[in-house]
């Protein structure tokens, strides 16, 4: 298949875990077009959240390449080089794992600002991003503990949409949340892809809510769900073409 | 057989095994501020019936849960009545005025079995599932060193807790493993009350599914569930019951079938929260959840509800099930489905009238007391 553009995110033969000798992912590939929504389905232990790492630049896998935008990529995680680092957003599961304690929600959503030196703009983003995520008031100047788990999942979503990123990863971002913050969240995010044209990878195990969001959804193969998860390796999705 | 789940929304019939009165806690923060919690909780649970506590993080179930066991923190005072029936009349017991010994020595794991939201916080990370298991069989069935082996396999069973994996550590196990180890321990002591607190966070649908399955299996012999979950779906496979909490009330307490079929939820919030499910309308209830320490004045979900009036300045009690001056009538529903069925009674301006439980909503603290005995 010939693309007028090259994909967003191209993710070829990744090989990447923790431990050289039993990798979780063996020469899987993934495509995500321009603009398009990808949603990866998996059971958990089956290495999609490696597999999301690797795509936002943030594990270096043992082998294979990531293409950002039709570049590959030069670097994983500070060794990225900026400008692709920050093509690349990202949400997590859990807000409190990805969340400085210390710091004000507020700050937490300038932090990408502030880190590539646009403290300037950062005020008035800052509030333009709380308000796209439905944050604000005296929420902005609480710190995580202060604040529900949706409500910390909205500044992180922020956080992520702080420096316009062609390619949006959310790694089970609404996996602890109930159904209308995860409606409003996902509204978010597609508010934001309308308005910019970026590319999404949703990585969760809930088909109905991938199927919903998503233009196609990949499948990671089944593992045996006992044991740990190491043990669950070699996936590779059943569907690794573009679409 | 165990005695049929009632099927209407009001309490059920025949000696309830729990049966929760006004159950309100505050919790006094630093600078006087005080989070209201709980409000004014009623409810039932009869033998072999399972009740879904659902709503979203921060509405109360969490905070619930924690009171029915007596395990909340030191600044929370809490009042109503907490009533657990045992085999003879002089059995029944208020968790909530129950001592701390009491409570540790008679009715955790004995009388109310916990299965708790994150098994591998609640597993020693030192020791393996086998030796956890057999200590809390020898403790709360006195099984003797000879008859222990045999029942502490049997009691990993029950929780299909695959015997290959006894003598494993806790950090060896899948989330799914780690939650059925959790279940086996709360199994141990056949208490008649379980209480399920987001059992299910975190894991696959295939895994959800098996989990609430196989707790549901448990009231088959007469155990009572209550599960605590913000999961609908989960609510929905294995509920008799659901009450659906708002901001630390009941918002609407009825029959599952009714609640996620026809007719379908009567509270507007609980309206909203089904129809924001993928499957569904998927579109969010606009706004958030009010602060618990600085709830507006009257309905707490006034700011957020399309239905809203003057009314809605006052509580809505809890009325036939639902607790709402404008309810979702069967007018409402049969202009979406095109039935024609009878205009159900307008509560306008009734918010005085008896409940189920036959009292007035209101949103009175002054009743608040700390039970006797240490919460720590
Ligand atoms: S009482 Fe009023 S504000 Fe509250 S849910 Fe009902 S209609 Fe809406």
């Amino acid at each position: 298949m010939t693309r007028p553009t090259p994909p967003a995110l191209e993710l070829r033969e990744i090989t990447a875990g923790y431990d050289r000798a039993a990798p979780v992912l063996r020469g899987v590939s993934l495509t995500v077009g321009e603009g398009e929504a990808v949603g990866l389905l998996g059971p958990s232990g089956c290495g999609k959240s490696t597999l999301a790492k690797v795509a936002a630049l943030l594990h270096r896998p043992f082998a294979g390449t990531v293409h950002l935008g039709g570049a590959p990529a030069r670097g994983f995680r500070h060794r990225a080089p900026r400008a692709q680092r920050t093509a690349v957003g990202v949400v997590f599961q859990q807000p409190r794992l990805a969340a400085d304690p210390r710091l004000t929600l507020a700050s937490l959503i300038a932090e990408p600002l502030r880190a590539t030196g646009r403290r300037a703009e950062a005020a008035g983003r800052t509030e333009e991003l709380a308000r796209s995520v439905g944050l604000g008031g005296d929420l902005l100047a609480r710190r995580p503990h202060e604040v529900s788990d949706g409500q910390l999942q909205r500044a992180c979503l922020a956080r992520a949409l702080a420096l316009r990123p062609r390619v949006l990863v959310c790694d089970e971002m609404t996996a602890m949340l109930d159904a209308s913050t995860t409606a409003a969240l996902v509204a978010v995010v597609e508010d934001y892809r309308e308005r910019s044209g970026a590319a999404l990878l949703a990585v969760g195990h809930d088909r109905t809510l991938l199927e919903r969001w998503c233009d196609r959804t990949v499948e990671m193969a089944a593992g045996a769900e006992a044991g740990t998860a190491l043990r669950s390796a070699r996936r590779a999705p059943a569907d690794t073409s573009a679409g | 057989m165990s005695q049929a789940p009632q099927k209407d929304g009001g309490s059920p019939g025949g000696r309830p095994l729990l049966s929760v009165r006004e159950l309100s806690v505050r919790f006094r923060m630093s600078g006087g501020r005080e989070i209201a919690a709980v409000s004014d909780v009623s409810f039932d649970l009869a033998p072999g019936e399972c009740l879904a506590l659902v709503g979203e993080s921060g509405c109360g179930k969490s905070v619930l849960a924690s009171a029915l066991l007596g395990l909340l923190p030191r600044n929370a005072y809490v009042s109503g009545r907490a009533l657990l029936s045992g085999p003879g009349a002089r059995d029944a017991l208020d968790l909530l005025a129950a001592d701390e010994a009491t409570l540790a020595r008679t009715v955790r794991g004995r009388r109310v079995g916990l299965v708790p939201q994150s098994p591998a916080a609640h597993l020693t990370p030192v020791r393996t599932v086998r030796s956890q298991l057999a200590e809390t069989v020898r403790e709360l069935t006195g099984r003797k060193r000879g008859e222990l082996a045999e029942a502490t396999l049997a009691a990993a069973g029950r929780a299909a807790f695959p015997a290959d994996h006894l003598d494993r550590y806790p950090h060896q196990l899948s989330g799914g493993l780690a939650q059925r180890a959790a279940t086996a321990l709360a199994l141990v002591g056949d208490a008649p009350l379980l209480l399920a607190d987001e059992p299910t966070t975190g894991l696959d649908r295939d895994l959800v599914e098996r989990t609430v399955d196989e707790l549901r299996a448990h009231t088959e012999d007469g155990c009572g569930l209550l599960i605590i979950t913000h999961d609908l779906a989960a609510a929905e496979r294995i509920a008799d019951r659901v009450a659906v909490m708002y901001a630390g009330r009941v918002a609407e307490l009825t029959a599952a079938a009714d609640f996620f079929g026809s007719p379908g939820p009567r509270h507007p919030y609980a309206r909203g929260l089904l129809d924001a499910l993928p499957e569904r309308a998927f579109a969010p209830i606009p706004g958030m959840p009010p602060e618990l320490g600085d709830l507006p004045e009257g309905c707490a979900f006034a700011p957020r509800c399309a239905r809203a009036s003057d009314a809605c300045a006052t509580v809505p009690a809890l009325t036939g099930g639902v607790a709402c001056h404008h309810p979702v009538t069967a007018t409402d529903t049969a202009q979406e489905s095109g039935h024609d069925i009878a205009t159900a009674p307008d509560t306008d301006g009734t918010p005085g009238a008896a409940g189920p439980y036959g009292t007035a909503g209101g949103d009175d603290a002054d009743g608040t007391r700390q039970p006797e005995g240490s919460r720590a």
